[in-house]
């Protein structure tokens, strides 16, 4: 019984605990209100399910969520994943061309101006250059984060619309549509490409030293930079590594509606992803961070979405509710709640 | 990246005073105060955008296209204004283009599905405003989150709140708006303004007595310099933090009732990213992100910089308006290269 109950404290007091058991609670809910909630079917060899819906959903968030805990635990934000969201979808589109053409006579067929890898490439490259023009300006002309990306917030939209002729163009390149709608060994592919990513990022961050770097460099820029840690390449790397998850994001966003549009295309996906990483536990004043726990912030952000349209609630109230979670969220992590709760603890331990 | 905020803060009002100083001193040729340094280079760019037009554009060189900047970005004005302070404090605010479109679409809904009268409806949602920003403001120094996140959240509420009253475009009737967007006062040379920039320029000229001329205003500055500092001289931080996001969301509300006057209408899409607008328009205006420098003038030239870059595209005619946005983003590079400059130097110095 005492083991049980240590192996309890133990999990709750992992990182990962608060986030796990809220994504929990959301899961019931839904399991309550609707008892098909976790049933998957296979059909034509593809999983289908709300779960599945869910994971296939909250792919682009997750993968920008990941990317992006890296920047906070340098203490830094990344405000302009959305633009660079809708610059790459842009980039791609563009590149396919999205023009139907006819084809000896047969209808249409889909087609592409350029190779497949090329256009992946391109899209991808011009993200990571994004990703690295945001961490020049931090890390080399040591601007304030919020600011440098801010400028890419603000200019990266009228890039995207630049790029696209200010159109939404449509792609019919039916190849490309499989990174955001196809299925792999009855899997969506772009729980592959979370996978792949999420593996990259846990083996840099985990299995080398990089990650205690950067949590130096959260904890304290100077001191880390005293000790020998190149603080600059680093927070440097982290943002080239938010702009290119931004970018696959891009790619999976613009290849599951099928077009790109530079104005609506990732809307709100700067905000979506903080909260995730928020969420998650990472805590926005740099230090610790936690991947998993970005991961199921994404996830809980996209369950509690379906949620609200599943139980019949118009669709309008979801930025309220998120904003109260954002709210409620700050609150109970902010030092004034947990030096109360400290001093609660302290009181009972010394009044027995 | 509140510590470096703090720090970089410190330094440069130290700097600052230190640099005004050494000009005198050292009497070399340049005359200008390193603190009017960002408000120079604002307004003359402003100035040589304008001039640069008038040579490229018939017509362009009129009063009239100079007063329109004002017609057009009344609400911008307005709302970078509210903007103007919270920056000046080292903070931020997310929440201003969400609450202008909350203020036009509770003062819709109000004035046109329930009858009431504009004269109650406009001091109501002036009052919500400020309700908000007060809020914000008071889990921002009660609970010492960041200013980032807290109107993040602001922002996401007021948004939210927007669509509850209703996801369509609700299309203003009521006499006394429609009046107020249409009437025209005459001006000078046969020109005319509207009401909006009457409250602008009204709200503009408070705006510069609150922050050089008063107590509040300079605990603003005091904030922004440096906040332990400020708490040591005996200031009152606490309140006047507080009073700050209050009165930023007073702006923000404000400005919402003349985006109403503007557009005649309320809806959930309106002044959508206008948070970037105004803090561009701050920045652009010489105003130090980090906090304690900067000008209410310098705001000013900063919208007019905005309105300028909108009216060339529009005469240009060729060039679409995303170009707006990518103008305003190399500016706001510019500006925010320009500052780390300055700041530079003033710490050598």
């Amino acid at each position: 019984m005492s083991a049980a109950a240590a192996s309890l404290r133990r999990l709750a007091s992992g990182n990962t605990f608060w986030p796990l058991a809220m994504l929990g609670f959301l899961l019931l809910f839904n399991l309550v209100s609707n008892p098909q909630f976790f049933a998957i079917t296979v059909k034509d060899g593809h999983l289908y399910g709300s779960v599945i819906d869910i994971l296939n959903r909250a792919s682009p968030l997750m993968i920008i969520a990941m990317g992006l805990t890296l920047v906070i635990a340098t203490r830094g934000i990344d405000i302009s994943v959305g633009a660079v969201v809708a610059i790459s979808g842009a980039v791609a589109a563009v590149l396919i061309g999205g023009e139907l053409s006819p084809s000896g006579g047969t209808g249409m067929a889909d087609a592409t101006r350029v190779p497949l890898p090329i256009v992946i490439w391109s899209a991808l490259g011009v993200a990571l250059a994004l990703g690295m023009w945001n961490g020049a300006l931090v890390s080399l002309f040591g601007m304030q984060p919020i600011i440098a990306t801010l400028i890419l917030l603000v200019t990266g939209r009228g890039i995207a619309q630049l790029i696209t002729g200010g159109q939404i163009i449509t792609i019919y390149y039916s190849p490309y549509h499989f990174i955001g709608n196809g299925f792999l060994l009855g899997i969506p592919v772009s729980l592959f490409i979370v996978a792949a990513v999420s593996a990259v990022v846990w083996l840099l961050t985990r299995k080398t030293a990089l990650g205690m770097f950067i949590e130096a460099i959260g904890v304290n820029p100077v001191a880390s930079r005293l000790a020998g840690i190149r603080a600059r390449t680093i927070t440097f790397a982290c943002y080239a590594v938010c702009g290119l998850c931004a970018g696959i994001a891009g790619l999976i966003v613009s290849s599951n509606v099928k077009s790109a549009d530079g104005n609506n295309a990732g809307l709100l996906f700067e905000l979506d992803a903080i909260l995730a990483v928020v969420l998650g536990g990472t805590s926005l004043s740099g230090g610790k961070f936690t991947l998993a726990g970005s991961v199921i912030g994404a996830l809980i952000i996209q369950t509690l979405t379906t949620t609200i349209y599943s139980a019949g609630v118009p669709p309008e109230v979801n930025l309220v509710v998120k904003a109260l979670v954002v709210f409620l969220i700050t609150i109970v992590q902010s030092q004034k709640v947990r030096d109360l709760i400290a001093k609660q603890r302290t009181r009972r331990v010394v009044t027995p | 990246m509140i510590d470096t905020a703090a720090v970089t803060g410190r330094s440069g009002t130290i700097a600052a005073t230190g640099g005004s100083g050494t000009t005198t001193a050292t009497g070399r040729s340049v005359r200008i105060d390193p603190r009017h340094l960002p408000l120079a280079v604002t307004s003359s760019l402003f100035v040589l955008m304008f001039l640069a037009g008038s040579y490229l554009f018939k017509g362009f060189f009129s009063l009239q296209v100079f007063l329109n900047f004002f017609i057009d970005n009344a609400f911008l004005l307005i709302s970078a204004i509210g903007m103007t302070f919270v920056i000046l404090s080292g903070g931020i605010d997310l929440s201003v283009g969400s609450v202008i479109a909350l203020t036009t679409m509770v003062s819709a809904s109000l004035v046109e599905k329930h009858g009431l009268s504009p004269a109650v409806v406009i001091p109501l949602v002036l009052a919500m405003g400020s309700g908000i920003g007060l809020v914000m403001g008071v889990v921002i120094q009660y609970f010492k989150v960041q200013p980032f996140i807290v109107t993040l959240a602001g922002m996401f509420l007021a948004r939210g709140l927007c669509y509850l009253i209703s996801i369509d475009s609700i299309t203003i009737h009521n006499g006394f708006y429609v009046d107020a967007s249409s009437h025209r006062i005459p001006f000078l040379f046969d020109t005319s303004i509207t009401w909006n920039v009457v409250i602008a320029l009204a709200l503009f000229a408070a705006a510069i007595y609150i922050a050089h001329y008063t107590s509040f205003g300079r605990t603003v500055y005091a904030i922004g310099g440096s906040e332990q500092s400020a708490l040591l001289m005996g200031l009152p931080v606490p309140r006047t933090k507080v009073l700050i996001y209050t009165w930023s969301g007073f702006c923000s509300a404000l400005a919402g009732v003349a985006f109403t006057f503007y557009m005649v209408s309320g809806y959930a899409l309106h002044a959508g990213g206008m948070e970037m607008d105004a803090i561009a328009a701050v920045v652009i205006g010489g105003t130090l992100l980090t906090g304690g420098h900067g000008t209410v003038v310098g705001t000013l030239f900063g919208v007019l910089i905005y309105g300028t870059i909108q009216t060339l595209i529009m005469f240009e005619g060729t060039l679409s308006s995303w170009w707006t946005k990518i103008v305003i983003g190399l500016l706001l590079l510019v500006a925010c290269l320009l500052q780390r400059i300055f700041e530079r130097r003033a710490r050598t110095a």
